[in-house]
């Protein structure tokens, strides 16, 4: 969340799931809600059965949008343009929270020179969304006092991810739509412990609690605690791990409970990385497409069959309890890992997952009062610095964790990879309602493959008209670094120009196709805007493209390795 | 039945849950009535989110590569392999050839241990997880 954290100082959700249902305005941007978060989409709904007013942005005809009272049909990555173009409104009739802006703030002056220059109507020249409707969004966000702002994926996964983060915080600043109930920033993140990953330091650059590798104090703190020497540079991202594996200079690899193979853009390029490391090792509950290439794979634990804290997107640290045993003979992560720290002549010494979290609390300012004996209620809401602090709903009160709130200046740029005549569509890419990621977990749940067992392109009436294409119809998706074959669905809920993919199956790896553009900062893929060519395949009398997911296939491939399972008693 | 309270791990809304178990296995699911978030609901794929715990496919003991197939291994002998093979990459490399990808799927806990492990075991800062997609 570098965006963020270069606004604020802190990178997570600044209000409460529990606040959304009175606010008054609630502003959507690049968030699929209804299928992503589902619980917080039917808050959002709640407010609008006691009279709010949803906006949605999105270029998508989204569930969400279906419900929006106003929806922006921005053009793929242009939000910048959407988002300076509101503000420009809200600065040029003089709504904006001036009092706010001059204790709170800095950097207003830099940051109002570029905003004035993308008037409505130069806005909807680049985004395509009437000056109007532009102008009617900002009075409603901005002179109403309650108003709450979402993004998620649909905001940061571009080149310009961070440019739109911190033009949403502009937003928020601008209008003082923070530091209160029912108001603030809050990104929506995806997976359920992508905020705690974060917070505890999984990350190259900070260690828990996003204290820096690189200050002295923080790293003095660590080492006596560690009683080990620390390195100071930051270290490596996940796709600059595989760009030096590339080069011969990474040599080996530990990957836990994640499949990049399928869920990194270009696919091609990771399994290349993969193949020139002498070392692989890989921690997961099920074979995935990473693990195939793995030289050792150990058998982890799932959520229940073992003891900790997850931390929700709105920073609530909750309990996750043990309810059966470990199946057959695998170990939960934290145990894998001390054990083999035990074997390199490092003894974490951990007996349960209690103690890890009363060492992360010490070492953690925002988690010191984190401990699990406080958590059995509902949990608890960081920031919590000691044992009798409540928790904290909504952050940013008084002061941003930084001091003084920072409006960056951000000036419109067109996506990376733009559409020509041999690429004439923008691909986006994105979850579905019945998905997890990539798939390996609820791949084996009955249910959720039932309802949505097959890869499809999304594409617009007009466009399947032009090229000769009907729903059910099957088209090769081409992009400048490959190829895959998959189901046209025909629906004006994808615009004219824009195709849409999920990209949860193996078997039509969408991110063999995606752009390899990265932001240059936080180093997100450019997952929603990549130009691709569809070219409608006549499948010969008899054959039937392969497109279903092959679980037979697997299951050989599993079978092949283990006997029958005992069900444990 | 035992009713063990827990969270859904699917999504980051974090809905709580009760995680049915009898006889040492889990036979259901049902919401948490005043968790703050679900309020009493939870979507489709929270309702459903014990089916993959007791699947078949569940990897189950340690595999080797041993020629060029995967192997089945013991925990002491997969870990010694691991430790030694990661002590040279280090001593002949340095900290800084090994890199570490953690899991938003991962518990707190276990994120904090991987770290630990990337920082003070090994001597690196390449460490990462998936956040970013
Ligand atoms: S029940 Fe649904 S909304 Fe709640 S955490 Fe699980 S996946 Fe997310």
């Amino acid at each position: 969340m570098a965006g963020l954290a270069s606004a604020f100082g802190s990178g997570a959700m600044t209000n409460s799931i529990s606040e959304i249902a009175d606010a008054r305005v609630i502003f959507v941007v690049g968030s699929n809600t209804t299928e992503q978060h589902p619980m917080i989409a039917m808050h959002m709904l709640e407010a609008v059965d006691r009279g709010a007013t949803l906006i949605v942005a999105d270029p998508r005809k989204t569930q969400i949008a279906a419900f929006a009272h106003t929806h922006l049909r921005q053009r793929s990555g242009t939000d910048v343009a959407l988002l300076n173009g509101i503000m420009n409104v809200i600065i040029g009739e003089g709504l904006v929270d001036i009092n706010f802006v001059r204790r709170r703030t800095e950097n207003f002056d830099e940051f109002e020179k570029v905003v004035k220059r993308c008037t409505p109507e130069v806005a909807e020249k680049i985004t395509g969304v009437p000056a109007s409707d532009i102008q009617r969004v900002a009075r409603i966000y901005a002179t109403e006092k309650r108003s709450m702002l979402f993004y998620s994926m649909g905001i940061t996964q571009h080149v310009t991810g961070v440019d739109n983060v911190r033009s949403c915080a502009n937003l928020v600043m601008l209008t003082a739509h923070i530091g209160q109930p029912m108001t603030g920033l809050n990104p929506l993140r995806g997976q359920n412990n992508v905020q705690g990953a974060c917070d505890m330091g999984a990350l190259p650059d900070v260690y828990s609690g996003y204290q820096k590798v690189a200050d002295a104090r923080a790293r003095k703190k660590f080492e006596s605690a560690w009683r080990r020497k620390l390195p100071s540079a930051p270290g490596m991202t996940m796709i600059d791990m595989f760009d030096s594996a590339l080069e011969g200079k990474l040599k080996a690899m530990y990957i836990v409970g994640e499949n990049p193979v399928m869920s990194d853009p270009d696919t091609s390029h990771v399994i290349e990385a993969i193949r020139k490391l002498d070392f692989l090792v890989v921690q997961d509950i099920f074979m995935s497409e990473t693990a195939e290439l793995a030289d050792v794979i150990l058998p982890a634990v799932t959520f229940a069959e073992k003891d900790g804290t997850f931390t929700n997107t709105e920073r609530r640290v909750q309990k996750v309890r043990r309810a059966v045993r470990p199946m057959y003979g695998a170990m939960p992560d934290w145990k894998i890992i001390s054990e083999l720290s035990k074997k390199m002549g490092y003894d974490m010494g951990y007996r349960a997952a209690h103690e890890i979290m009363e060492e992360a609390a010490l070492l953690t300012p925002v988690y010191g009062g984190i401990l699990h004996h406080r958590l059995d209620a509902f949990g608890l809401q960081w920031p919590c610095p000691d044992a009798d602090h409540p928790g904290t709903p909504f952050m940013h009160r008084k002061k941003f964790a930084k001091g003084l709130g920072t409006f960056n200046p951000i000036e419109f740029t067109p996506p990376d990879e733009t559409t020509d005549m041999a690429y004439p569509f923008i691909l986006t890419t994105g979850r579905l309602y019945f998905r997890y990621h990539t798939a390996t977990m609820c791949r084996r749940t009955a249910t959720l493959e039932r309802e949505e067992p097959e890869c499809f392109v999304e594409i617009n009436p007009k466009d399947a008209g032009r090229i000769g294409l009907r729903s059910g119809n099957f088209v090769k998706a081409v992009s400048r670094r490959g190829e895959i074959v998959v189901k046209a669905l025909v629906t004006d809920r994808t615009p004219e120009g824009i195709v849409f993919i999920p990209f949860h199956f193996r078997e039509a790896a969408v991110n063999l196709i995606t752009s390899p553009a990265v932001d240059p900062v936080a180093k997100i893929p450019e997952f929603k805007v990549c130009a691709i060519n569809l070219v409608p395949v006549i499948p010969k009398p008899g054959e039937r493209p392969k497109n279903r997911y092959n679980r037979k296939e697997d299951l050989k491939i599993l079978n092949e390795l283990y006997e029958e399972p005992e069900v444990p008693s | 039945m035992e009713k063990v309270s827990t969270i859904c791990p699917y999504c980051g809304c974090g809905c709580g849950l009760y995680l049915h178990v009898e006889n040492g296995l889990i036979t259901g699911v049902s919401p948490s009535a005043h968790h703050p978030v679900n309020h009493g609901s939870l979507c489709v794929k929270g309702w459903n989110c014990h089916e993959f715990v007791q699947h078949p496919d569940r990897l189950k003991y340690p595999l080797v590569r041993k020629d060029g197939i995967l192997q089945k291994s013991s925990w002491e002998d997969a870990l010694d392999l691991i430790a030694s093979r990661l002590s040279g990459t280090k001593e002949k490399y340095g900290p800084d050839a090994i890199g570490i990808l953690s899991s938003a799927k991962c518990t707190n806990e276990e994120n904090f241990v991987m770290m630990k492990f990337a920082r003070a075991v090994i001597g690196t800062n390449n460490i990462d997880h998936c956040a970013r997609l």
